[in-house]
This record gives C-alpha cells, structure tokens and sequence, in this order.
C-alpha cells in the first residue's frame, strides 16, 4: 500500500499560516488594549433566527433546523418562540442591569417582527446582520453569485428595516474561501465567525474579526453538551474570573463574550440563571458591558 | 521478544505485548518513594486549513475552509498556549509535548517558548491533518525522519517518543519507530504501568498516555463542564496515587490549549494541578524520565 506521493508534499509548510487570510500574533505579546471603564468587555450577543418550515440542504441545513417530514410544526413554533417571548425576557434583563447587547438578527425577522426591531434599536442595542434567514447558509460549495446576493441582500432588507449593521454572523460561523472579501465589499466593517482569537484583529483585507467563543455559547454548552443553564453560567463567570485575574495580571484588557439564543436560554425555566448571572457580571467593576460595535471601534482606536 | 506487530500483520491480535496481570506484578519504585508518576502531554498541533484528501480520512466536517474547526485549534497557537503553559509552570508542572512537527515552521514562537520552559518533544507526525493510513513503509520512514530532523533543528532535543499523528498508524508504526531509534509510543492504552511493547528491532516501551482523561474526551465525548474535568483528574489521581503503593502507576493529562485554555475551564484545571502538587505522592516528571525510571528498575 502506498499513498499518492503529493500526499507527503508540504506547499504551505512555512513561518506564519498555511494560508494568507490574517497573520499570526499572539495575544499575550500584543500591546495592552485599554477598555473606557473596567477591564473585561462583557459583549452579549443574542442571535435571533427565523426557520423556514420548508429546510434548505444548500450548502447545508442550518443547526436547530427542521428535524421531522413537513409540516414540522414542533420546531418550527419551538425556534419561534425565541422572537415572541423569549427574546422579551433578555430585553428586560438587559433593562434591568442597564446593559447593552448586540443581537445578530436575520433578516426575515427584522421584516417580520417590527416591534422587535424597534425595542432593540429603542433600548440601545446593536443591530449585526445575520445572513437572510435559517435557510441562508454559507460554504464554499455556494456560487460567488449567490453569495454575494445572499449578503446584498440581507443588508437591503435590513435596511428597508431602518437598520445598517456594521457587522457579521454567518449561520454557524460558516464562511467560505470568497466571504471575508464580499463582507468587506459589501461595505461591512466585522465579521464575528472565527473563534482563534479573544481580542477583535484584522484580516488581510481590512475587515476585522471580533471573536464570539462558540464553546461558551449556550448553543454549545446547553443544547449540544446537555449541561444545565446553572452550569452553563457558572462557566461564564468562571470564565469571567479567570479574564479578570489575567488582565490585572497582564496590564490589557480582555473580552468575555456570552451568545445565547432566545428559543434555548430564554426558556422559563433556564432565563433565571442568565439574569442572576449577568446581575452579577454586571455588579463587577472589572466588567464593561459593550455592544460588539463599541468594542470594535474601542480597539480600532488603539490599534 | 521476538516477532512484533509487522509479522502479524492482518492476525486478530496484533501482537503488541503479552497478557500481564495487574495483580502479582514486580514493584515498580519511583524516585522518593512517590507512587505515582504524572506527566502532563500538551498537544501542540498545526492543523492545516485545506490538507490534501486521505482516502481512509477526511480532515474536516465542513467544506474547506472549516472556519470553527480550524479556528478553534488556531486559538491555541495565538491564546491559549501562553494560558496553560503558564498555569503549568505555576504549579511545577513540566510538558512532554505532542508536537506537530510542522508547528516548528509555522509557529516556532510556540515550540520556542515549550522549550524554553524545559519541555520534552516527540513527535505527533507532521500535521494533525496528515494521516498515516495506508502510508507505504518507505513514506512512513520518511515522516518519522522528517520528525526527528526537524524537531532537532528546532530544538536541539533527539526526540524519543511517538503519538501517532491524529492517532492514524500502519500495522508498520511501532517497528518504524523503534528500529529508527524512538524508545517510548503513546499509542497504546491498555495498561496504567509502563510496559514493553513487542518489536521486531530495538526496545519499545508503552508509557500511558490516556484517551479518557484527555481533555478532548472530557469535553467533546462525555460533554463534562470545566470543574467536573478538574474533578475527574483528582480523582484518577487519587486512585492511581493509593494503587501505586503496590507498585508505582502512570497518569499521564494529555491536553490541548485550545480546549484547556478556554477561559471558562483554565480555574478549574489549575486548582487541580494544585491539588495534585500538593498531594506528597506524585512524581511530577517527563515522559523520557518515567521510562528511564521504568527501564532502570527492570
């Protein structure tokens, strides 16, 4: 037995990355960033996604997607409930602990769903476009065109919303190799899919990455690993100690971010350990609660 | 002795090692009288974002790029490493390290700042993205030459040791590796003493590493939060530590910075790692030693 002999040739076997998308930097030796206030931006980004009944498989089917044959009335109305009630109940507690958020929306439930949209924009928060809707995925596998057209055209429906979102969250952090330079095109300043860092950096092209950790998520922690929404906050704030100590330590300051989504932490019986965590973070002097847009411009401003 | 895993290639049983009851067995003593010896393994890895297709293997989920795959494991080279090596080092804790031997070309800050640390390297193949299925004898030769080379350039250390890269081998490996000069794989798993392995040429030894104390397994097959892995470790600790009064034991925390070195599980780890240096029973040691120590008293 033997393999094709290109299998143990090494083109890209050299100092720096195997690619040339952003160059390599390790967080430790960078320059301190400096915060307005405190020294852990607390950045919480809540997605809010609208499923179509009727799935998409190109690329690929979206995660929390439709599970049964159609009419799949049990996830279609158990994600909807995300942007009835359960979204309602982070923008109270996010009033309550005077905090502001992003929330990463697709662009159907912008359109959809106009007093969500106006209590976001009402109550402070940040507006990231959030691909069309759940059937909007990326991968290399889509045409340049239609991807170009997807990201076109969910920044032309946000806009007819009254909304211009200067950042990115593809569905599932999924990009192909054309995204970053048609979300850089397409006029948008981040991207927040590539979880390498924990501090905002820049592409090669300009655009800028602002890292939202997928393990901390309670996509990842609660619906995936089956952990309970006490665990899942007791990471978080294990996390923020941990970010805090560190940043006193080092001099520079760092980033918690905590992505949640409405139809899992907003649940009556998990939004309970959300609010008791966040009126805690929040009661922290080492924390800055920031919309992802703040931080951004905070670190561009250094950097 | 004779024989080894290349003879019976294809046979049920590879013929790694004989059958040696836990129970009865001579007294492995280590150094002071501690009962059991513990090495932590850092994988320091490279990932390639588009690596050639393997026909037994594919690299990635997701079309290339995998953005989540691959910028999860970048974090280690760009965050994470710095975090768990410092919280090593803190508690005395030196690294035995997995090395993508690649890493020394893309990040030689990393391989640089483990060996500035005292850290001993083998080799885990040159990407964790290279699999060595179906590699023909001569090609199999050549990633380990490549390793040995390459980590020495880098380094000035002879490796001695071998994970193969992504866990992926040919009925060949152990033999390669031992008639090469390597005298340690972390292969295999079925034991919690360093044991012999059986090689056509040269002495091979088993030391443990672990596949179900790795970080990876805790958190991505049995989906523990940051303090319950903490808690599993003390507790392989623990019994290990009391086993070894019999004959001294080897636990070995094979990580990964990318997973360890996560803000939410890096306190909890260290409070372990503190537990563990406090305990009095553990020699905290590298993997080279442990087998010298083993090879001594046989």
């Amino acid at each position: 037995m033997t393999l094709d002999p290109a299998y143990l040739a090494y083109p890209r076997r050299r100092r720096g990355y195997d690619h040339d998308l952003y160059a390599w930097s390790s967080l430790h030796e960078r320059r301190p960033v400096q915060w307005p206030t405190g020294s852990v931006a607390v950045w919480v980004c809540v997605s809010l996604e609208w499923f179509p009944i009727v799935p998409n498989d190109t690329p690929f089917r979206a995660p929390g997607h439709m599970q049964t044959a159609y009419p799949d009335y049990r996830h279609y109305t158990a994600r909807d409930y995300g942007n009835r009630v359960g979204v309602w109940r982070f923008l109270e507690a996010f009033e309550r602990a005077k905090v502001s958020a992003s929330f990463a929306v697709n662009a159907a439930v912008a359109e959809r769903y106009p007093e969500l949209v106006e209590a976001i924009v009402g109550g402070g928060h940040e507006i990231i476009a959030h691909s069309t809707d759940m059937n909007g995925t990326i991968d290399s596998s889509l045409p340049e065109d239609e991807e170009r057209a997807l990201i076109c055209e969910t920044l032309a429906r946000l806009s007819s919303c009254g909304v211009t979102p200067k950042g990115w969250l593809s569905i599932a952090r999924s990009q192909s190799w054309r995204t970053l330079d048609l979300l850089k095109q397409a006029g948008l300043a981040y991207c927040c899919d590539w979880v390498n860092d924990e501090l905002p950096y820049r592409f090669a092209n300009g655009l800028l990455d602002l890292p939202l950790n997928h393990e901390l998520s309670d996509r990842q922690i609660v619906a995936v690993q089956q952990q309970t929404a006490e665990t899942w906050a007791q990471s978080l704030e294990d996390g923020f100690d941990w970010l805090a100590a560190e940043a006193a330590r080092k001099g520079g300051g760092r980033m918690l971010p905590v992505h949640v989504t409405p139809y899992i932490m907003g649940l009556p019986y998990r939004i309970g350990a959300f609010e008791r965590m966040i009126e805690r973070v929040s009661a922290r002097a080492e924390a800055w609660f920031a919309r992802g847009d703040a931080i951004v411009e905070c670190w561009e401003a250094q950097n | 002795m004779a024989g080894g895993a290349q003879v019976n290639e294809g046979a049920q049983d590879p013929g790694l090692y004989d059958y040696l009851p836990y129970r009865g067995r001579g007294k492995v003593v280590w150094p002071e009288g501690k009962t059991v010896a513990v090495w932590v393994a850092p994988n320091l890895e490279y990932y390639e974002i588009d690596p050639p297709p393997h026909p037994k293997r594919k690299a990635w989920a997701r079309p290339h790029p995998d953005v989540v795959g691959y910028s999860h494991r970048d974090h280690s080279n760009r965050v994470s490493h710095w975090r768990m090596a410092d919280v090593m080092s803190r508690h005395g804790f030196p690294g035995s390290v997995s090395l993508s031997v690649a890493l020394c070309q893309h990040h030689p800050e990393v391989v640089a700042d483990a060996n500035a640390r005292g850290w001993e390297f083998f080799s885990h193949g040159i990407y964790n993205t290279r699999y060595a299925y179906e590699m023909s004898e001569e090609q199999e030769r050549a990633i380990i030459a490549d390793s040995v080379r390459t980590v020495e350039d880098a380094t000035g250390q002879r490796i001695r040791g071998w994970l193969a890269p992504a866990l992926t081998h040919t009925p060949r490996t152990l033999n390669l590796i031992a008639e090469m000069g390597l005298d340690y794989t972390c292969d295999l798993y079925h034991d919690d003493q360093v044991q012999e392995v059986k090689v056509a040429k040269g002495r091979l030894a088993s030391i443990p590493y672990s596949l179900e104390v790795n970080d990876h397994y805790g958190f991505f097959v049995y989906n523990m939060s940051g303090r319950e892995y903490a808690k599993t470790l003390v507790r392989q600790f623990e019994r290990l530590a009391a086993e070894g009064e019999r004959s001294g034991t080897v636990m070995c925390i094979p990580l990964h910075a990318y997973l360890i070195g996560q803000p939410h599980r890096i306190g909890p780890f260290e409070e372990a790692l503190a537990t563990i240096a406090a305990d009095g029973r553990a020699w905290i040691a590298r993997a080279g030693e442990i087998v010298d120590a083993w090879r001594a008293g046989q």
